[in-house]
């Protein structure tokens, strides 16, 4: 079964690291990445631009409202996801708990809905 | 190690944290410098309890809390000793917030009006860029001093007067709305900018010791875009430093003197950057707001950003751009570009026509600029004791010492014969 893994994240967090802070996250993300690649269970995987670049449409009576920013006006932002392949939940979460972003945000599992087998 | 983890999160967090609720602070007390003395209480506090007790689960409305504690002690001591009651110290701290609203509190509404406070009209536009780095960007006062290149001593004076003026005057604390908010926001984005710039001119030399003021800018306009949504000309600001920090490793050869826009090694320019201050900048034309001078530069920067050479460049595009930038900012500088846009459009000697229409502002005329750019359109036109003319006028003008070298060997290269450049472009532009 595929899982999405989704990187919540205290942006205003990130933005305090310093530079030498963020080269060291994004190596452990490079690791994590190749890792993933090396056990064959990586389907997908990217970062996000930050929020600031972020669009909500709606469509309201047959109206598309755009709106500035994401939709969620919570003190997290979603920062990047991985799909994973993994026989059991139990190994998806092993592997969203390795994720570097666990250490600092949340990782939400959420199973994929396949309709195909 | 864990330990070390701990305490390298808990500085994380205090730096993340200390603008908002400083902000809340000077909101609530209406006095900049007891909002400061009682954060820094509420920092030192944490800083002993947090690597022990772990986070709380609302940092922000712990700090508070805390620093709103030490200033109404304070206040409360000051107004005994003044032989006042208590309650006539000081209105707007008199009563603490409850638990549950301060819990629910929004530190970004306050720390939005700490930016409008910081670029107040009263203030001159560099005091409100200090201001700014040190209250919202929580720059140390040495930093500060450092990025506008004076002793601290006299920072701190400068700093003082102004959060003087602002109390005196009555801080407004609030976020202009309607008619007023188009002019105000238009001073924060300058005072943004004013730093981006700062930060953009020093590449070289002295750039070593000064704080990194592009990447604060940066961070501003992030915060800024995040505080107060919808705002066309924000999105196109930060767009526009993300655009032109992209170009940050090109600008400067390996001896750190400038390279020009046309020269730049473009496979060092940083694709991320341009993406994002792209795809920003779309998202601010979608808005459909009256476009503002920033909307219309991050436009030129990026057809330069995404263009694979200067010669594979659509000057036509750049040329319009700036017509439509001189309808909005008719600025010496702006036409300046604008005739080098046309030169480069419509050919060397349109583009020189237009730069002796502009020979009667003398603005222009006293600046170094205006004749190294037709120095480059004559060489062109092989007009070259007039080309050698223009580059000495530049020469005689200019007190940075890069800049000489480059027009130095300009006139060296005429005088040798050299056929003169297809394209040369300031970097600025």
């Amino acid at each position: 079964m595929r899982y999405m893994l989704l990187i919540w994240e205290n942006e205003a967090l990130a933005a305090a690291q310093s530079e030498a802070e963020q080269q060291a996250v994004f190596a452990d993300y490079m690791t994590f990445t190749d890792d993933l690649r090396a056990r064959g269970v990586m389907q997908a995987g990217d970062p996000l631009m930050p929020s600031e670049t972020a669009i909500t449409v709606s469509v309201r009576d047959g109206r598309t409202i755009s709106t500035d920013g994401p939709f969620a006006e919570t003190r997290e932002q979603l920062g990047g996801y991985y799909i994973v392949e993994c026989d059991t939940l139990e190994q998806a979460c092993e592997h969203a708990a390795r994720i570097p972003g666990a250490k600092t945000g949340a990782i939400e599992v959420r199973p994929i809905m396949d309709f195909d087998g | 190690m864990a330990e070390t983890a701990r305490r390298d999160r808990v500085a994380l967090v205090l730096r993340a944290e200390a603008a908002g609720v400083r902000a809340r602070l000077i909101g609530a007390l209406r006095d900049f410098d007891r909002a400061e003395d009682a954060l820094q209480d509420a920092l030192t506090a944490a800083w002993e309890r947090w690597p022990v007790d772990g986070l709380p689960d609302r940092p922000a409305a712990w700090l508070y809390r805390v620093a709103e504690r030490r200033a109404l002690d304070v206040l409360r001591r000051e107004a005994v000793a003044a032989r006042h009651a208590p309650q006539q110290a000081g209105e707007a701290a008199q009563a603490p917030e409850p638990e549950e609203l301060l819990a629910l509190a929004d530190f970004d509404d306050d720390l939005l009006r700490l930016i409008f406070t910081c670029c107040d009209p009263s203030l001159r536009p560099e005091i409100r860029a200090a201001l700014t780095l040190r209250t919202v960007l929580d720059m140390s006062l040495e930093e500060v001093a450092r990025a506008f290149l004076v002793p601290p001593r006299t920072m701190e004076q400068r700093l003082l007067r102004a959060r003087q003026r602002l109390q005196r005057s009555g801080i407004p604390w609030s976020v202009p709305t309607g008619a007023e908010l188009p002019a105000r926001l238009n001073d924060v984005l300058r005072v943004a900018y004013l730093i981006f710039t700062e930060g953009y001119a020093a590449t070289s030399g002295e750039s070593l010791t000064r704080p990194d003021l592009c990447a604060l800018a940066i961070g501003l306009m992030r915060r800024l875009v995040r505080l107060q949504r919808g705002q066309a000309e924000s999105l196109a600001l930060l767009a526009l430093m993300l655009l032109q920090h992209a170009r940050a490793a090109a600008r400067s050869d390996a001896a750190g003197l400038p390279v020009l826009l046309a020269d730049q090694d473009r496979t060092r320019w940083d694709p991320g950057a341009i993406r994002q201050g792209t795809v920003l900048l779309e998202k601010a034309l979608r808005l459909r707001q009256p476009p503002g001078p920033y909307q219309i530069q991050a436009a030129i920067a990026a057809v330069h950003a995404n263009a694979p050479s200067a010669r594979d460049t659509d000057w036509q595009e750049i040329s319009a751009l700036y017509d439509a930038l001189c309808r909005v900012q008719d600025t010496p500088v702006v036409r300046l570009n604008r005739a080098v846009a046309i030169a480069m459009a419509s050919g060397a000697a349109a583009g020189l026509a237009e730069l002796d229409r502009l020979a009667a502002i003398p603005s222009l005329i006293g600046h170094h600029p205006y004749h190294t750019a037709r120095g480059a359109l004559l060489w062109r036109l092989e007009r070259r004791d007039a080309a050698v003319a223009a580059y000495r006028r530049a020469l005689g003008l200019t007190r940075n010492r890069a800049e000489a070298g480059f027009l130095q060997d300009r006139i060296e290269r005429i005088e040798a014969g050299e056929a003169g450049p297809e394209v040369q472009l300031p970097e600025r532009a």
